[in-house]
């Protein structure tokens, strides 16, 4: 049972980063039918953005929640930006050709953003400073013998405080309203005078936010972060979003947690049944595959009708 | 000249050609005149190349299908072949050997496991293929980068090929070939290019290709036409996949290593670009793609002092550009060169651009004019 537990927690730990990366990649799909390839890898420059932050501005590591929120908050707004440029300059100007074409863009854009970390900062991965001081403190204790630490408890908070932001955004302000009726149908939109262009911008910039969120919260429960980092995680999210249903909000937390789940369940329990720990990174596809075959719009998704 | 005559005309133009590049490629030279190792390695790596973007090109270029796990179908070619070449071959050679000669074994035992990596890796295209292509567009991107990766792990875990510390020849508990033999060289590479574009051409030509292109035109409509779009799909896929497992086994018997590292997610990425860079539904626009993708950043390393860490910027910084100037390609769905491949250009009257789908074959028409 506690080691159950335990691989429940540590599951809904990965899964809840997993989570807040996939909201970025449904959110965009849902407005611009888009895989956003560079999402992964906005994840990568959240995390080294709160990394050269907490460098310059001095910030040890030692237990603070101010420091952490600073870090993060100036984090979230470098990816902001991050997502907007990269919107503005690689994706607008192919939003009128193939899907093909803007599909290529977006694994071009990622292929140049890795590259490009690689190139200046080098391949290493970097300490990132334990703001919680949760790695020399001992966990808590919950239920018996589990064991949560206070990155974890932290990870949880945040991200489900993010989501909760997310879902009042989208749903109750008028931008929420503007973003929803351009994923809906963006020339129709264009029409009843939403600036379309803007409202996509924005887009990019929340989820380019939730996914820097991501990448400094990760980094404080597991503090190597590397400009590959993106890479694995991007596409493991991006299922997670394909398996909740893309497009769908609620369906990318789901997504995100159940992979996250799986994920863990397999490394703690795998061997039991003959899968090696080493299948961990094969399991999201595997699981996506099944869904796929069997629900392709996802779990919480609605399937769309093609017209001709 | 009747076409026959030409065309066997042509076979022995290409085998000369390529008899004499291997020679000119080995270490004894070619009258005296040899090329160094490194620039031969990379004649024969853009060979297989060539033949995973033509290849490639046929699910993407001309059926409209976007898949991302080339390099998954390339991994179980490579594997298949180089485990029977290494666990199974000997004695089948040396029974040969005794029969034919050596060289005739080895050649005959080589085609047989280049055809097995083939055969293998259809079989993955099937599988792979029969549940996923009943899925749409991006879908299906995720669904073959999902099983490429698959494919992956599974190879990682298999002990008796190696596993995490790559294939070098038999491990230890079990018997077999220490090393693998470089059976591969530019005649089997170059040779199997070009039996892969005039296979891929014939395709593209044939009442097949005709199904293939109307996929990707408008699937609604080419199933309403009575295209049973799954099986072309399917078939397409397969085909595919058999010429990446080609590409796999001669990747194999030329390295003489095998890494799953070296089939990898940006290893499919690099196919695309290629056929990208080319031009979708261009076979010469492949091959042209094949060759800079292989050959540029190898260039690249030439750059002087600081700038040759930005290598890999300015390659991917080349795909961005490309992709906003030219988003069909260089070549979008043209072809240039050798004549007979010039006929691709005649396309039938009714093959009228399709909107916005259609920037390919819009490409073509103005080539007309």
């Amino acid at each position: 049972m506690d080691t159950f537990v335990q691989q429940l927690i540590n599951g809904l730990n990965v899964g809840a980063i997993y989570a807040l990366i996939a909201l970025g990649y449904t959110m965009v799909y849902g407005i611009l039918r888009l895989i956003n390839f560079a999402h992964g890898d906005v994840y990568m420059v959240g995390a080294f953005a709160g990394f050269y932050i907490a460098l310059y501005a001095g910030f040890a590591a030692g237990a603070s929640m101010v420091t952490l929120s600073v870090v993060l908050l100036g984090a979230m707004i470098i990816a902001a930006i991050v997502g907007m440029i990269i919107e503005r300059f690689a994706y607008r100007p192919v939003r009128k050709y193939s899907r093909m074409t803007t599909l290529i863009m977006a694994i071009g854009v990622s292929l140049l953003i890795e590259n490009l970390f690689v190139a200046q900062i080098g391949a290493t991965p970097r300490a990132f400073p334990d703001f919680l001081g949760s790695q020399s403190q001992a966990p808590y204790r919950l239920f018996g013998n589990a064991a949560i630490s206070k990155a974890q408890i932290v990870i949880f908070l945040v991200s489900i405080a993010l989501m909760l932001v997310l879902q009042w955004i989208v749903y109750k302000t008028k931008v929420g309203t503007a973003m929803r009726a351009v994923s809906f149908n963006l020339n129709s939109a264009k029409l009843m005078g939403i600036n379309t262009d803007a409202i996509i911008s924005l887009t990019f910039a929340i989820g380019s936010a939730l996914a820097a969120a991501a990448g400094v919260l990760t980094a404080q429960y597991n503090p190597n972060i590397d400009p590959l980092m993106g890479i694995l995680t991007g596409l493991k999210a991006f299922v997670a979003a394909v398996l909740g249903g893309i497009g769908n909000i609620p369906g990318a937390v789901l997504g995100g947690l159940l992979i996250g789940a799986a994920e863990t369940f397999v490394v703690g329990y795998g061997h039991h049944i003959g899968i090696a720990s080493t299948y961990r990174d094969a399991v999201a596809f595997a699981i996506l595959i099944l869904v796929l075959l069997l629900r392709p719009s996802g779990l919480l998704g609605s399937t769309v009708q093609e017209k001709v | 000249m009747p076409t026959f005559v030409k065309r066997i005309l042509g076979l022995v133009v290409i085998v000369v050609v390529l008899v004499a590049l291997n020679a000119f490629m080995s270490r004894d030279g070619l009258f005296g005149f040899g090329l160094p190792y490194y620039y031969a390695e990379l004649l024969n790596l853009t060979g297989i190349s060539i033949i995973l973007a033509v290849s490639l090109n046929l699910i993407t270029g001309f059926t409209g299908q976007f898949s991302i796990g080339h390099a998954g179908f390339m991994a179980v070619g490579a594997y298949s072949s180089v485990f029977l070449t290494v666990y199974y071959s000997q004695s089948a050679e040396q029974w040969l050997t005794g029969l034919v000669g050596a060289t005739v074994a080895q050649s005959l035992v080589f085609l047989g496991i280049v055809m097995f990596g083939a055969l293998v890796a259809a079989l993955a295209g099937l599988l792979v293929g029969i549940p996923s292509l009943r899925l749409r567009g991006d879908y299906l991107a995720i669904v073959t980068l999902g099983f490429a990766e698959i494919i992956r792990i599974i190879i990682l875990n298999i002990d008796r090929a190696g596993g995490a510390t790559g294939f070098r020849g038999a491990v230890p508990p079990w018997e077999g070939r220490l090393i693998i033999p470089q059976y591969a060289n530019f005649i089997w590479i170059g040779g199997f290019a070009v039996i892969t574009i005039v296979v891929v051409y014939n395709i593209v030509r044939s009442d097949i290709g005709r199904a293939f292109v109307s996929i990707r035109e408008d699937e609604l409509a080419a199933e309403a036409m009575g295209i049973n779009t799954t099986r072309y799909k399917v078939l397409s896929f397969v085909i595919s996949s058999a010429f990446a497992g080609i590409a796999g086994a001669l990747f194999g018997h030329f390295r003489q290593f095998l890494h799953t590292n070296d089939f990898q997610f940006i290893r499919s990425i690099e196919i695309i670009i290629m056929i990208v860079l080319g031009g979708m539904g261009s076979i010469t626009g492949a091959v042209l793609g094949a060759i800079v993708i292989t050959i540029l950043p190898e260039l690249l390393r030439q750059l002087p002092g600081n700038l040759i860490h930005y290598r890999l910027v300015i390659y991917s910084a080349l795909l961005v550009i490309i992709m906003l100037t030219r988003p069909q390609g260089v070549m979008g769905a043209r072809e240039f060169g050798i004549p007979w491949l010039k006929r691709a250009q005649k396309r039938p009257e009714g093959d009228k651009p399709a909107g916005e789908k259609g920037v390919p074959i819009a490409q073509s028409q103005e080539a007309q004019k």
